[in-house]
């Protein structure tokens, strides 16, 4: 099982990130963005919190321009699993790897708390060591995190189970509660929360370990 | 030249930044106004016969994420 975690100027999630896979026994390749290629071999790529090149222009989207970015875009193209947490999932949605996109927080506060959320659908790797309905904690930090997509695409996202996870009591305006969302092939997940600040009991949560036993449970070889 | 690419959100999106603008005039005694929409300007320094066709291809790409942006492009 090998990983590759992005790593952008103004990334600060990056070794958080690292340190909830390779406890989940994952092998960790940390990779610039200017770098063209992921590692041979590149099983599951994070893309990780921060603020990329300061949020310049909007939140990751000179990040999903960067080198790396089309390698990352190629790699999902190939059936590769992709994790985009926080800002990691605003720069999903500006590949367009993820439908939809993420503005400001409808209260313009950054909110920084752990959250509640639904875990919506258990049919993904990301989530296969959850049960539908549970409901999880998760530390959110973003100023950024207020999901908004056309009519079209939440009937879609709903209607194929792509929906991941909701808020419970919605803290940041996002269209139907949505918290994380899945691509169309299930393997690329971008979540605003962050599971990998609730992956070992020394952080106050172990929630988030889940979706990385989950994910290593999945590539594991047989 | 220059041109001048002018973004905003689309008609629709909720606009968080505008509806905050909003209040504050409205705390300030200026009554009246029913709507702000906050958007950016970003000005292109470009080589000289550099056509709008290329400018609204660097809108596409970059500029402006269509998802929930409409752009303007003026050639100056």
């Amino acid at each position: 099982m090998k990983a590759a975690v992005i790593v952008f100027p103004g990334s600060n999630c990056d070794r958080d990130l690292a340190v909830a896979l390779r406890a989940a026994g994952m092998d960790v390749t940390m990779v610039w963005h200017k770098d063209t290629g992921l590692p041979d071999g590149t099983d599951v790529v994070g893309v990780p919190g921060g603020f990329s090149f300061g949020d310049y222009l909007r939140c990751g989207a000179i990040a999903a321009r960067s080198p790396i970015a089309a390698a990352v875009v190629a790699h999902a193209g190939r059936g590769g699993y992709v994790l985009g947490i926080c800002n990691g999932f605003q720069v999903l949605t500006e590949t367009g790897l993820l439908p939809g996109a993420l503005i400001r927080n409808a209260g313009l506060r950054f909110i920084c708390r752990d959250q509640a959320l639904e875990v919506v659908t258990a049919d993904s790797a990301f989530t296969a060591g959850s049960v539908a309905g549970q409901i999880v904690h998760f530390p959110i930090a973003h100023h950024d995190g207020n999901y908004v997509a056309n009519a079209e695409v939440l009937a879609r996202l709903a209607g194929e189970d792509r929906v991941a996870f909701r808020y419970v009591d919605n803290p940041n305006g996002s269209s139907g509660d949505i918290a994380g969302v899945l691509s169309d092939n299930r393997r690329v997940l971008g979540l605003m929360p962050h599971p990998e600040r609730a992956a070992d009991p020394a952080l106050g949560g172990t929630d988030g370990a889940a979706m990385f036993r989950a994910l290593a449970g999945v590539l594991a070889p047989a | 030249m220059k041109a001048r690419v002018h973004v905003m959100l689309k008609d629709g999106v909720l606009d968080p930044q505008g509806e905050a603008v909003r209040h504050a005039l409205g705390t300030l005694g200026f009554d009246g106004v029913n709507g702000v929409r906050q958007g950016k300007v970003i000005e292109l320094d470009l080589d000289e016969g550099t056509d709008e066709a290329t400018v609204r291809q660097m809108c596409e790409k970059l500029l402006a994420n269509t998802v929930i942006e409409s752009y303007r492009v003026e050639m100056a």
